[in-house]
């Protein structure tokens, strides 16, 4: 008897024995698996702002809702009001679901609106769940697009400032580890796995009240001038900030679809032959390198010339012009004969300091550097194009930088998407040569200049329109243009940098002096406004002061 | 022999007492944790709020509502130029 009780009671102590100590990992974590459970913490994706705070990508949360097949599919019956909230075919998802019957995971459908969800969480269908997500909002549309991108369904960047900055924007989810009742409340924290971290917020140097101005007058011209493509950039001379930057054709972030053509942010991607625009950089060159001044007469009577077996035209024969005269009337044959008395290094010295043939450096997804061939492999007629821009090619972005440099006494910025980035000046070339080629661009946009039509009321403006054939596979296109201008203002004490490039116009015109130049008008009009810069050049309004109705007569 | 009974009594009740303060102390924690999950609850809806108030501002006041409200609501008109007056600082 004694024995058998002695016998029992080391049984047990053995499995006593067997439980605390040998097992007791296992046992814990089973016990622990029952109560404890991990929850994640969520963290959202930073907000995108212009330089006033006008949110321009915001993430909000939005249900997305998923089912459970086997679940769900012991009701049938429950599928069909299901299917009509969605708007779908009942018999669809059910054929749906049979298939994934041994899934317990799928999607139905992802992102839904709020009253939508809270109808489905109403119907209380087993089997159907709802799952919190982040959905990102662009609530400017298609006129921010091209600069801000847009992610994907799982909140990831894809384009633009959102894939470049996206590990900046992306917030890491956190986890903790709690406990939680029958009821499902967490009635216990035990421990913090990892502290979530929520998306840091851009602030962009974009003024969204310029950059619809700028995409509402690039639209209009666009349609109207049956163009293929379009874009303005706006910069801060002073800053180099972008101010706008503004594409066609466009589309909208909040639905992106697959059409890439109208995702390209073309004026950073894409380059073109500048044409004309480049002349000012030549010119450039040659005052800096002592070649001529300002007034130095260039003749550019019959109006051609012949380099290498090529002729070079003029669209009249303008005669005896100073180096002033050659850019006001855009004179292909006085550039020409400027820059064949420089050295091709000079020349391409001076090109690649107004960072020509290198990119900005802004970090923007799939920026093109340009192309400026180096000057050991120029020849005589490749210097000679490349003065008045044809042999050379750069993004929009590139040139308002160049322009920037000009207007700003020399001093080129790297262009800069967000609010305090690092880009100092960089000497580019002397104040005083930067000083004259802005004074001589002043006389593009007189009534005697090819760029009349770009002038704004009451401020002096200063530019320089472009025209210049397409290069197709076959040689340049013949009645293919890209029609461009660029230019700056207030010319006393300038404020703003704005390029125009209007690719292909298919109307009867297609000079940049009458397609850009007009649209260029427009934009810096309502930036000036907008910006309330102060006026520059009203000698009329003066003495019309306090008595508007003698105005009429002006 | 008698104060050490008495030591004793009085050792059983601090146990017991710290024991039922030990309870009574966790049961308070536990409703804070739930007070403070509720709490979080709403400072996400507070949050998801806010994201959908400034999506809606930011729809609100786009410049293409603003300037058709202004233009055909309101029959607004951009000045003409002979309408413009500087004055000079």
């Amino acid at each position: 008897m004694l024995l058998i009780f002695m016998l029992c009671s080391v049984a047990l102590i053995a499995r006593a024995v067997n439980l605390q100590v040998m097992e007791t990992d296992f046992l814990q974590g089973q016990g622990k698996a029952r109560f404890l459970r991990e929850v994640t913490i969520a963290s959202t994706r930073g907000v995108i702002t212009d330089r006033n705070g006008e949110p321009l990508a915001v993430s909000t949360p939005v249900d997305s809702v998923w089912v459970h097949p086997g679940q769900l599919l012991e009701y049938p019956e429950k599928i069909k009001p299901l299917a009509d909230l969605l708007n779908a075919n009942a018999e669809e998802i059910e054929r749906k679901l049979t298939q994934r019957a041994a899934k317990e995971f799928v999607w139905l459908r992802r992102r839904l609106n709020p009253a939508l969800a809270d109808q489905i969480r109403a119907l209380n269908i087993p089997g159907v769940y709802l799952q919190k997500e982040y959905r990102r909002f662009y609530p400017a549309g298609e006129v921010t697009s091209h600069v801000i991108g847009f992610t994907n369904i799982d909140d990831i960047g894809q384009e633009g400032l959102e894939l470049a900055y996206d590990s900046w924007l992306a917030g890491i989810p956190g986890s903790k580890r709690v406990i939680k009742d029958r009821k499902g409340q967490t009635v216990e924290e035990v421990e913090l796995i990892r502290e979530s971290d929520p998306g840091n917020d851009l602030h962009l140097t974009i003024d969204k009240r310029l950059q619809y101005l700028a995409y509402r007058e690039l639209k209009s011209t666009v349609l109207q001038h049956g163009a293929r493509s379009g874009s303005v950039v706006v910069l801060d001379v002073d800053t180099g900030e972008v101010l706008a930057m503004v594409n066609q054709p466009s589309y909208n972030p909040n639905d992106p679809g697959h059409d890439t053509d109208g995702m390209r942010n073309r004026a950073v991607t894409d380059v073109v032959e500048p044409g004309s625009v480049m002349k000012p950089i030549a010119i450039a060159a040659v005052l800096e390198n002592g070649v001529a001044v300002p007034e130095t007469p260039v003749e550019t009577s019959p109006g051609y010339t012949v380099i290498s077996g090529h002729t070079i035209r003029d669209h009249n024969n303008y005669g005896l012009l100073d180096v002033t005269g050659v850019l006001t009337k855009s004179s292909n044959v006085g550039v020409t004969k400027l820059a064949l008395q420089l050295e091709p290094e000079q020349m391409w010295d001076t090109y690649s300091r107004f960072g020509f043939g290198e990119a900005t450096g802004t970090g923007f997804p799939g920026e093109s550097a340009g192309v400026l061939r180096n000057h050991r492999r120029w020849r005589r007629l490749e210097q000679a194009t490349i003065s008045y821009g044809y042999g050379i090619s750069a993004t929009p972005l590139q040139v308002a930088q160049a322009y920037a440099a000009i207007a700003n006494g020399g001093k080129l910025r790297q262009p800069a998407f967000i609010q305090g980035s690092n880009n100092p000046p960089i000497s580019a070339i002397d104040p005083e040569v930067a000083n004259a080629v802005a004074k001589m661009l002043e006389t593009v946009t007189t009534t005697k200049g090819t760029g009349s039509r770009a002038r704004v009321t009451n401020y002096r403006i200063a530019g320089k329109t472009g025209t210049s054939h397409k290069a197709s596979a076959s040689g340049y296109a013949a009645a293919r243009y890209v029609s461009s201008f660029a230019g700056f203002g207030p010319a006393s004490n300038p404020r703003l940098v704005c390029v125009v490039v209007i690719n292909d116009p298919t109307g009867d015109e297609y000079y940049g002096g009458l397609v850009a130049a007009p649209l260029f008008s427009e934009v810096m009009t309502g930036a000036m406004r907008i910006l309330n810069i102060p006026p520059d050049d009203y000698p009329t309004m003066l003495v019309n002061t306090g008595n508007s109705s003698s105005a009429e007569g002006q | 022999m008698k104060s050490q009974i008495v030591i004793l009594i009085l050792v059983l009740i601090a146990v017991i007492s710290s024991a039922l303060g030990v309870v009574y102390t966790r049961h308070q924690s536990r409703l804070l944790a739930v007070e403070l999950g509720a709490l979080e609850v709403l400072q996400d809806e507070g949050l998801a709020e806010w994201s959908r108030l400034q999506i809606e501002q930011g729809w609100l006041a786009d410049a293409s509502q603003i300037e058709k409200t202004a233009r055909g609501v309101l029959q607004m008109q951009q000045p003409e130029e002979t309408h413009i007056l500087v004055v000079r600082p």
